[in-house]
């Protein structure tokens, strides 16, 4: 692997988290068929690099098993990185001990894709916003307060009433903002939200998409924002990271992508959102059928197999992220 | 089915410890069956706890007609002994009362033994995966390849007879089921959101296994454990019938051993051999109908 | 014009839950035209998927049609004997369920699967079913040589097409589907969505899409009905109530969609509040607790006006929707619910 060429500068003052040619592979098959040589590996994340400053919003985007969700989850020390680093305020993640991790669990959260999932339905409202309190060590006198101010933050009304209640008793709206507040609660630096809204209905979707951005503006956040939905990420995200089998395919300000993407999968993927608008003209998708198998990716430019622009180079050489304009993108094509 | 979002501003009161106790054992009283063998267990329990009060005699006493002739080989009623004597001398009554006292202590030592250190390794193996897992799994398949019976003989040979090789041998080999059962219950339950949640919350590993797992394979632990008390029981039998079993203590199954060594069946000696076996049967069946109403709790989709 | 294909009257599901009945689906009225592709639209629990089971009586346990026509071919769906709704259903009704992309077996390939519906359903002989497979496959853009593969060996998006190979078997007049394309990724579903609509017209069939995606609607759908709890909206084509939604759930529903071809500044109105429990509906109007026009009159059952031909809307204000539509642009129109 060669290297790649935006390298890490954890000197700069304004960058909170710098990813340098992050890998997360693991071995699928077992510990016997490991012995064997029989196993594949699989490369969720394979040579990743960017910088996020304080204070950034930066969208993840890209299609199941594109390794957004890998990547978020490396973010966080949730995952153990077999390959490059990740630093985070000028820390190393994989440096980091178990004493000092309740510290950095407290900086940086995760805002969960499925709100029926992520409380445990044997606890109250109250119990939960509790835990991460407990765990940092905030007296018991002073929790209630945070907990009712926790949940005024993500605009739950009358957050009072709901902290004896058990999840089954909350609207998939009410439970997403108890997940924002159980976030937020601790005052990170950096939240990585995996597709927030995805199962949530239309009708309240707009609501916790409003409470995230107005959140995040008044706590001066830095946010990822993990979604396969381009529309989306527009509306929360001021730049965009377009994942490919566990590589970036472009990165740059959200509104150039939207309106000109550069790389041929990001154009693909453009093109596929559909629009509430029925006057919207379609034209066919640029994009070869099938679909990424991350197990047996193509040589070269992992996108190769399905690229209508594809030639011999793609196939020999992977492409690097290569600056245009106020992006990169990694296409041989630039 | 249509979601139905609860929308009641309903102030629901946190439940008493003996309701939040009951609510955790989540006793299976919705089903007959098993309804039925918590009753049975009832009966034995109280039975064993007053055993002093309700036998009429000492189990191993040597007893006497009131014409000073040895007790021996007396049918039900005669001289005032309800179920008759044994070959020695020694009131049925008495032994099948006290009987149910070690019964009920093997049972139940050996339940809890088995449940938790099936229920320890099972969470400990599936919450942390890994070698350790690796390692705790392929103890258990050990464990399966240890023929059970043998293995409480060649152990009572070892140690002196006791009741208690039992329960030993059964916390060393029994486990294995429980925990195998727990830790495919517990990977499901560490993939669940919460649980990732409450690690990203800062939860140590052992606050996440005590609170948010934990509660989730109680009942498991409870099924396998009324599943071990009747294993108990019947191993217990089996090895006293043997005769690898104490001498000095009373049981169920000793009673059968000492029935069929005096040659109670040539005898004709039913009220003899019958009461214990019964004993055995009630019991051991009524683990199995309480098992059935935990699976019916666990696995409602099974539908019966 | 022709008579529709299917016509709905009045159709009334109700579930039992303990000793109260949860009327899931409580009066819904909307016709299919024949060769068409009719959106149904609405949140979970609003009842769709429980109207799209009703149609071909696939529906639970615990579920009972209570009232109402499904008029099909001259045939009333709702009232004709089982024995006789189930020699209509996959020959002349498909339904795929939502999960059909998962609910392939396993341990069997998929010619195998396919076959068993060709022959036992279709009456056709191992050769037959074999030839019609190999079509079935061609039509739904899979390489016949993978007839031979198990369920697991074909992506998220390759079972989507199986699944609907599968319903195109016996060549049905009408085909439902519900959220299709849900679980899948945009560009998979665009690609599905595209052959849908290619098989639809060519082999000029009829499809119901149950979906809560009113862009996938505004995509591939003739016509749209609205449903919110257990009722229906508004119903018309898709350009009448995209473009001119005529009920407040529906103008609401459009403000809380992100658009990619909108402006970036746009921002989205959610509808504040939840939809309400089925088992205890609010009195009169059922979208009144969060509708920002509601009225006193909407206390009371409201009536289904036509605001255009073909276009009914069940809002008392139906007749006033014009200037609604102006004022439900407006975010803070939305921001405190009456």
């Amino acid at each position: 692997m060669t290297t790649p060429t935006n390298t890490v500068t954890t000197k700069k003052p304004d960058v909170l988290v710098s990813v340098n040619d992050a890998k997360l592979h693991y071995a699928v098959g077992g510990a016997f068929a490991a012995m064997r040589g029989k196993s594949t590996v699989v490369k969720a994340v394979d040579g990743v690099s960017f910088d996020i400053r304080r204070g950034e919003s930066v969208g993840l985007l890209g299609e199941s098993g594109c390794g957004k969700t890998s990547m978020g989850r490396l973010l966080l020390k949730l995952e153990d990185i077999t390959g490059g680093s990740i630093h985070f305020g000028g820390e190393e993640l994989s440096k980091i001990r178990r004493k000092e991790l309740k510290s950095f669990r407290s900086k940086a959260q995760l805002i969960f894709q499925n709100p029926f999932d992520a409380i445990n339905p044997r606890f109250s409202i109250r119990q939960t916003l509790a835990e991460p309190l407990e765990n940092a060590g905030i007296p018991k006198a002073e929790r209630e307060d945070r907990i009712i101010k926790s949940l005024e933050l993500v605009k739950l009304p009358e957050p009072a009433q709901f902290l004896d209640r058990y999840p089954h008793q909350l609207s998939g709206g009410q439970l997403q903002r108890v997940v924002m507040a159980r976030a937020l609660i601790l005052q990170p630096e950096f939240v990585v939200a995996d597709e927030p809204v995805s199962m949530l209905d239309v009708s309240v979707r707009a609501g916790v998409l409003n409470v995230f951005r107005d959140v995040r503006d008044r706590l001066g956040l830095t946010a990822i924002y993990i979604s396969h939905d381009l529309a989306l990420v527009r509306y929360v995200c001021e730049r965009t990271i377009v994942m490919y089998l566990g590589r970036i395919m472009e990165d740059g300000p959200t509104e150039d992508i939207v309106h000109e993407p550069l790389h041929p999968y990001t154009k693909a993927l453009v093109a596929a959102v559909p629009v509430p608008n029925p006057d919207q003209s379609h034209d066919p998708l640029p994009i070869g059928r099938g679909a990424p198998d991350p197990r047996n990716p193509p040589s070269g430019c992992v996108f190769r197999d399905r690229c209508p622009a594809a030639h011999a180079r793609c196939a020999a050489e992977v492409p690097q992220p290569r600056p245009v304009g106020s992006r990169l993108v990694a296409c041989h094509l630039f | 089915m249509p979601e139905i979002a609860v929308q009641k501003p309903i102030g629901i009161k946190r439940p008493n410890i003996l309701a939040r106790l009951f609510r955790a054992l989540r006793l299976p009283t919705n089903d007959p069956f098993a309804v039925a063998g918590l009753l049975i267990y009832l009966i034995f329990i109280v039975t064993a706890i007053f055993a002093d009060s309700i036998a009429t005699h000492d189990p191993t006493e040597i007893l006497y007609t009131p014409a000073y002739d040895l007790a021996a080989d007396l049918r039900p009623g005669q001289d005032g002994f309800i179920m008759g004597t044994t070959s020695l001398g020694r009131d049925i009554f008495s032994q099948l009362v006290y009987g149910s006292r070690s019964a009920l202590l093997i049972g139940v030592t050996a339940a809890f033994m088995v449940a938790l250190i099936g229920s320890i390794i099972g969470l400990v193996a599936g919450y942390f995966g890994k070698w350790v897992d690796a390692v705790l799994m392929r103890l258990a398949d050990i464990a399966f390849g240890i023929p059970f019976l043998p293995f409480v003989i060649v152990l009572a040979a070892f140690l002196k007879p006791s009741i208690w090789n039992v329960v030993i041998a059964m916390a060393l080999v029994l486990w294995r089921d429980t925990a195998r059962v727990i830790r495919s219950q517990v990977l499901t339950l560490r993939t669940r959101g919460y649980v990732e949640a409450a690690r990203v919350a800062g939860s140590s590993d052992f606050k996440i296994i005590l609170r948010h797992i934990a509660p989730n394979i109680l009942p498991l632990s409870f099924l396998y454990g009324s599943i071990a008390i009747g294993w108990a029981i019947l191993t217990e039998a089996s090895i006293s019938f043997l005769g690898f079993g104490d001498p000095d203590s009373i049981s169920w199954g000793y009673m059968l051993q000492d029935a069929f060594a005096s040659q109670a069946l040539a005898k004709q000696a039913f009220y003899w051999f019958v009461p214990p076996g019964i004993c055995i049967i009630l019991v051991v069946s009524a683990g199995f109908f309480i098992t059935r109403g935990y699976e019916n709790i666990l696995f409602p989709k099974l539908g019966r | 014009m022709t008579e529709p294909l299917l016509s709905v009257r009045d159709l009334r599901v109700s579930y039992q839950v303990g000793r109260n009945f949860v009327h899931a689906v409580d009066g819904a009225s909307f016709d299919v035209p024949r060769g068409s592709i009719t959106g149904l639209v609405g949140e979970s629990g609003c009842g769709k998927t429980t109207v799209a089971r009703a149609l071909t009586r696939v529906i639970a346990e615990n579920a009972t049609i209570s009232g109402g026509q499904i008029m099909f071919d001259g045939k009333d769906l709702a009232k004709i004997p089982e024995k006789e709704m189930n020699a209509l259903r996959w020959r002349d009704i498909a339904f795929v369920p939502q999960s059909a992309m998962n609910s392939l077996d396993p341990v069997y390939t998929v010619e195998y699967q396919l076959g068993e519906v060709l022959r036992r359903r279709g009456g056709m002989n191992r050769k037959q079913a074999r030839a019609r497979s190999e079509e079935l496959f061609e039509m739904v853009g899979i390489d016949r040589g993978r007839l031979a593969d198990y369920p697991h060996q074909f992506s998220g998006g390759m079972r989507q097409r199986v699944a609907i190979a599968l319903a195109l078997a016996l060549d049905p007049k009408l085909i439902i589907a519900d959220e299709p394309v849900t679980a899948l990724d945009v560009i998979v579903q665009r690609q599905i969505l595209d052959q849908l609509k290619e098989l639809q017209t060519r082999l000029g069939i009829s499809v119901i899409l149950v979906t809560h995606d009113i862009s996938v609607v505004a995509y591939i759908c003739d016509r749209t009905v609205v449903m919110y709890a257990g009722k229906v909206a508004e119903s018309g084509t898709m350009h009448q109530t995209l473009t001119a939604p005529s009920h407040p759930y529906s103008m609401g529903l459009r403000n809380a969609f992100p658009d990619l071809q909108g402006a970036a500044s746009g921002v989205l109105t959610p509808i504040e509040g939840a939809p309400p429990n089925l088992a205890n509906p609010p009195a009169g109007c059922r979208f009144k607790p969060r509708c920002p026009f509601a009225l006193d009159i909407c206390g009371s059952e409201p009536p289904v006006i036509d605001v255009a031909p073909g276009h009914p809307v069940l809002c008392h204000r139906a007749k006033e929707s014009a200037s609604l539509r102006i004022e439900a642009a407006k975010t803070e129109t939305w921001m405190a619910p009456a």
